[in-house]
């Protein structure tokens, strides 16, 4: 990955246009200056690709993307058009050209070049489609994607999805839903909604479903949906808590929190037998587990030493071993994709903040200023970390690269909280 | 004098149908204050309390909506000095009246993440229970639910809202 070096603060503010408003800080003096020309496509598309394309590499933090208002002058759509002596002397680093062309059905097809400006050279041919017209801006993030990938050797995140849970005052009640939105904040969809809480929203690892925990008539249920068709089954209800669901990363079961035995434990439970394995039986509060990518760990938050900590134990079963030992608390640990660090919530006694901690150094870096911080998800890249804030409106979400350096604040009318980022795969 | 209670009871129970609040008249003290919640589950009590409440027989009235909440310390699940007052009043009435049924609902401040909080409010809500069974109550007249940090009373980021916040509800079923 490109070394972000710190220093100049970028303040870019995002889109009126999507429900979530996003203001990106902390690029960086070396933020690739990239041009991405108006794409040649059909009069009324759904979509203007290269505005999209611009709006996702700015967010990043590690590019800069020219502003068609300096664009003053005749535009290449096709290779033979590029002039590198014009890009050169707006001080452009690259170059990306394309076409969309329609398809039956109000689909399309786009095909683009990514040019070097100083070696003048073309280095990607990039193509995507659109089967249907409400995958327009897919498409746009698929190229995206494709640029942001071969400049930085990092996969993109443009074209992932982020569910989260709101909370706003309807009818005099605390009305809760679960939405699922473009990583971007676009296209908000509602998976849920309810009267009573919606919590822990988690992604199934093919990303086709999602579990969550729902109240019914004041009990604790866990519930598994599938947000395509809106297939809704209830994997536990017993009494006491039924919470904190992660999947493991075949989907074939979930790891949970149950209390129904003696206090809050954790479970393994086979979604097709519905069988289930205790995992830990301690006097204390054990929660909040997440699973290694490798299938063979569970981390959770267990206060068994008397303050909430992070804890280790493999997926069969046997010895925790504590990891954290910084500030008075480590809470809601969560598997970095790679598995070699955990996202996580520290308190120091007076913030909360998120910190990353690296599993082989067991060093810990706290990425996030608090007060109030908690809820990280990372991205499926592993390169940046969505959380929960308190902003001044109500609970907000914001990223932050893992360095710590790139951060954005994404924010909606209404309390936000809950961030799950989906993976990679797509329903 | 039994035919008085029977009605009111019964219009009790036809007024919370229609206002979809619950019909014991035990609400706590954020009932009625602006934009303070109201924490007793909707309509799923309704029907609970239409099986278990009216016609019954019943001595003393439930304690008041002023002394069904218990408030904990931060982080703490420890009974107070000052929760006497409210498992005695509960305990008398739960130990007179065998077949009411309460639920325990454990509430915690923002503070924390919310699968913790959830924890410990259950945990606060089993040191009511044991408090109650210790004075006689029947475990079978308790249930236990936590709320965690889903439904504060008091929305403000400070000790003044997290303290109202931090408690346990004892809500009749």
């Amino acid at each position: 990955m490109k070394k972000i070096l710190g220093g100049l603060l970028l303040l870019i503010g995002f889109g009126a246009h999507a429900d979530l408003d996003i203001t990106v800080t902390g690029g960086s003096t070396s933020a690739i200056p990239i041009a991405i020309v108006p794409f040649a496509q059909p009069q009324g598309a759904p979509a203007d690709i290269a505005q999209i394309i611009s709006a996702d590499l700015d967010r990043s933090g590690l590019f800069r993307s020219l502003k068609r208002e300096d664009m003053k002058f005749e535009l290449p759509t096709q290779e033979s058009q590029v002039d590198y002596r014009t890009w050169r002397a707006l001080n452009q680093d690259n170059l990306v050209i394309g076409r969309v062309e329609t398809t039956p059905g109000g689909g399309a097809t786009v095909t683009a070049e990514l040019f070097t400006v100083p070696q003048m050279m073309k280095i990607l041919n990039i193509q995507a489609t659109a089967p249907r017209p409400s995958d327009w801006r897919s498409m746009a993030h698929k190229v995206a994607d494709q640029i942001f990938e071969r400049l930085t050797s990092v996969k993109g995140i443009f074209d992932t999805r982020i569910a989260y849970v709101t909370v706003a005052m309807v009818n005099g009640k605390r009305q809760y839903k679960i939405i699922w939105a473009d990583a971007d904040g676009e296209n908000p969809r509602e998976i849920a909604r309810s009267y009573e809480p919606l919590l822990s929203p988690s992604w199934s690892p093919d990303g086709k479903r999602i579990a969550y925990v729902a109240y019914e008539g004041g009990r604790q249920k866990i519930v598994i949906q599938t947000p395509t068709t809106g297939d809704l089954q209830t994997i536990l209800s017993e009494k006491g808590i039924n919470s904190a669901p992660a999947w493991t990363p075949d989907g074939n079961k979930l790891v949970v929190t149950l209390s129904f035995e003696t206090n809050p434990d954790i479970y393994v439970i086979d979604l097709a037998t519905r069988a289930r394995r205790r995992l830990t039986d301690s006097y204390a509060i054990d929660t909040s587990p997440t699973v290694s990518p490798d299938g063979t760990k569970v981390a959770f938050l267990s206060d068994r030493g008397g303050s909430a900590q992070i804890y280790m134990v493999p997926i069969t079963g046997g010895e925790a071993k504590r990891l954290t030992f910084e500030g008075r608390r480590n809470e809601e640990p969560r598997f970095s994709p790679d598995g070699k660090s955990l996202a996580l919530v520290n308190y120091d006694g007076s913030s909360y903040r998120i910190g990353l901690l690296d599993l082989a150094t067991n060093a810990l870096k706290l990425v996030s200023d608090g007060p109030l911080d908690e809820g990280a998800s990372f991205a499926p890249n592993g390169a940046t970390v969505i959380y929960t804030r308190q902003g001044a409106r109500g609970a907000e979400l914001a990223t932050v690269s893992v360095d710590g350096l790139v951060r954005q604040q994404l924010r909606q009318t209404g309390d936000v909280r809950e961030p799950a980022w989906a993976p990679f795969s797509r329903p | 004098m039994l035919n008085n209670k029977w009605f009111a009871c019964t219009a009790l129970a036809i007024a919370a149908v229609v206002s979809g609040c619950s019909s014991d008249g035990t609400k706590n003290a954020s009932d009625g204050a602006g934009d303070a919640v109201k924490p007793t589950p909707s309509t799923g009590s309704v029907a609970t309390t239409g099986s278990s409440g009216g016609g019954g027989s019943s001595f003393g009235t439930a304690p008041a909506a002023s002394q069904s909440v218990v408030y904990f310390d931060f982080d703490s699940s420890e009974l107070r000095a000052d929760s006497q007052v409210v498992v005695a009043a509960w305990s008398k009435y739960l130990t007179a009246n065998p077949t009411a049924k309460v639920q325990l609902q454990g509430n915690t401040d923002e503070r924390g993440t919310r699968e913790y909080n959830i924890a410990l409010g259950e945990r606060r809500a089993q040191s009511v229970s044991s408090a109650l069974q210790g004075a006689g109550v029947s475990a079978g007249q308790l249930s236990l639910t936590s709320f965690g940090e889903e439904r504060p009373v008091a929305t403000g980021h400070d000790e003044a809202s997290w303290s109202q916040n931090r408690r346990v509800e004892i809500v009749a079923q």
